[in-house]
């Protein structure tokens, strides 16, 4: 499903983010990015979700090479992935509803059909409650939540999470990581970046460390 | 098709929420816009009417010959016969004094001048186009009959109608230059305001490219609101000119009435407000276009 084959990484003015990276991961895997901050984590779920474009190296995304993308066919590409931000990027002049909303409109997704699949995405983080509400309204977890309902309204074959969990306590935590597992089960492909190696060494999947942009356990 | 419809839907409702949201700024817009489209426009609008007023007057010039008024019968004949041989002549038109003076009699204007006079002051009259009708050969032309035997004045008339098309030239020319400028102010006006509308939106803008919008989604929004403020804009101007013009017509009445005319300044056709409005739609369009485009490039994270 995603394939990384020496894939280096710089980013003009700085040392390299990610040097010689290789790796794979399969389909309805579960994958963790670990290291401490500034090991290239962001950097490295940033190419998978062709948001960067690798230095060197190739990065493959269902047989797709990402460096070779045409410009044009780049949006398309995103659309594939589920993408939890650090900061959670939610809209804050827009209720909960229409912040899910958007990547259903991108997709040309409206109407009926839309609202079914809000409500659905919504019900499925415990959320469905507060669809009127506004994000400012929202605890710091109910946001975390939000953001991870609109990255899997689209139904993406891949989730990927950018320390989903960073900034909440343990109840919290342990609660979006059981959300994370239950979309893994039903074949979703996830991969999350964390910090926290002990809120996860309970659950079973693919540890990818980094350390100074190499890749140290794989 | 029905998505396509859905999106489109989805699109003008955002943006026309928008607008509701701020009534005021998007009030101003528009009268800045229609203030800068209702001054070629308006110009415009009085060169033509002027035009067809100076269509009303021949375009051909002509020369008058008067005769001197004790020129007698063979000199008449002799000139006549002379200007009939002249090779500069295209064509001849001689008026008798008796038949002016009839003429006068008869006219119910000019009629109660002509009972108070005892005698017929007319002098006998030659009408002739002169066969080039550029100024110097008419000017040529004119300086050699003014020496003929019996002639008291030669007149050309054409000189003002000349006059008159050489403003009018010169005003059309003034409203194109106006008009593109003017035009240049627009685009920049609605692309200056769509820059910052962008600011403001750029959290959106971030998310969505990140989450897979294409440019042209992203795009289409302002792309609205920029047609949207170039529409309202030029309603406002359609109501400035003809508010304008109304006002004017009211003196324009009262000095043409003086001159004895019923001339008024006519209000712009539909054509013309089809025009305007078709003018500042695209120039509003053009204008986000820009703007979008220089803020997605910026945004373009490759």
């Amino acid at each position: 499903m995603i394939r990384f084959d020496q894939v280096s990484k710089r980013y003009p003015g700085s040392d390299e983010a990610l040097r010689n990276v290789s790796f794979e991961i399969a389909q309805g895997e579960l994958a963790f990015v670990t290291g401490h901050s500034g090991a290239g984590k962001s950097t490295l779920l940033k190419l998978m979700a062709a948001i960067e474009r690798p230095s060197a190296g190739t990065v493959l995304i269902g047989n797709q090479n990402v460096s070779k993308l045409r410009p044009r066919i780049v949006p398309y590409m995103r659309r594939k992935f589920g993408l939890v931000f650090q900061d959670h990027k939610l809209l804050y002049d827009r209720n909960c509803f229409e912040n899910v909303a958007l990547p259903l409109y991108i997709n040309g997704v409206t109407g009926q059909e839309a609202a079914k699949r809000i409500r659905a995405a919504l019900d499925k983080v415990g959320l469905l409650g507060k669809e009127k509400a506004m994000p400012i309204t929202l605890s710091g977890g109910e946001q975390q939540r939000l953001a991870i309902a609109r990255a899997v309204v689209s139904r993406p074959a891949i989730l990927i999470a950018d320390e989903p969990t960073g900034n909440l306590d343990e109840t919290y935590a342990a609660e979006i990581m059981a959300l994370f597992h239950a979309f893994r089960q039903v074949g979703v492909t996830v991969i999350i970046a964390t910090h926290d190696a002990h809120g996860i060494s309970n659950i079973p999947g693919k540890m990818l460390h980094l350390d100074h942009g190499r890749l140290t356990v794989s | 098709m029905k998505h396509w419809i859905n999106q489109h839907t989805l699109v003008w409702r955002l943006v026309l929420a928008r607008t509701c949201r701020n009534k005021l700024a998007t009030l101003l817009i528009w009268t800045v816009i229609g203030i800068a489209l209702c001054l070629p426009a308006l110009l415009y609008v009085i060169i033509d009417n002027l035009n067809q007023l100076a269509g009303e007057v021949k375009h051909e010039p002509q020369i008058s010959i008067f005769m001197k008024l004790d020129a007698d019968k063979t000199i008449v004949d002799t000139t006549k016969s002379r200007l009939e041989k002249h090779a500069g002549i295209g064509s001849l038109q001689f008026v008798s004094k008796d038949s002016a003076w009839k003429q006068m009699q008869d006219d119910a204007l000019t009629d109660n001048i002509a009972t108070n006079l005892k005698q017929n002051p007319l002098p006998d009259a030659f009408f002739i186009q002169p066969k080039d009708h550029a100024p110097t050969a008419i000017e040529q032309l004119q300086h050699e009959l003014q020496n003929w035997e019996g002639i008291e004045h030669v007149l050309a008339d054409a000189d003002w109608a000349k006059r008159l098309y050489s403003i009018l030239e010169l005003g059309k020319k003034a409203v194109w230059v106006l008009s593109g400028l003017l035009g240049f102010a627009l685009v920049t006006i609605i692309g200056n305001t769509i820059r910052l509308q962008i600011l403001t939106q750029r959290e959106e803008i971030e998310v969505s490219k990140l989450i897979g919008a294409t440019d042209g989604f992203i795009r289409r929004p302002f792309l609205y609101a920029g047609a949207l403020y170039g529409f309202g804009g030029s309603l406002v101007a359609l109501a400035l000119i003809n508010g304008i013009i109304t006002i004017f017509n009211l003196s324009v009445a009262d000095l043409a009435e003086l001159y004895g005319s019923s001339f008024i300044l006519a209000l712009p056709g539909w054509q013309i407000s089809l025009g305007i409005t078709a003018c500042a739609v695209t120039l509003g369009w053009l204008g986000s276009y820009i703007a979008v485009n220089r803020s997605l490039a910026r945004l373009n994270p490759h």
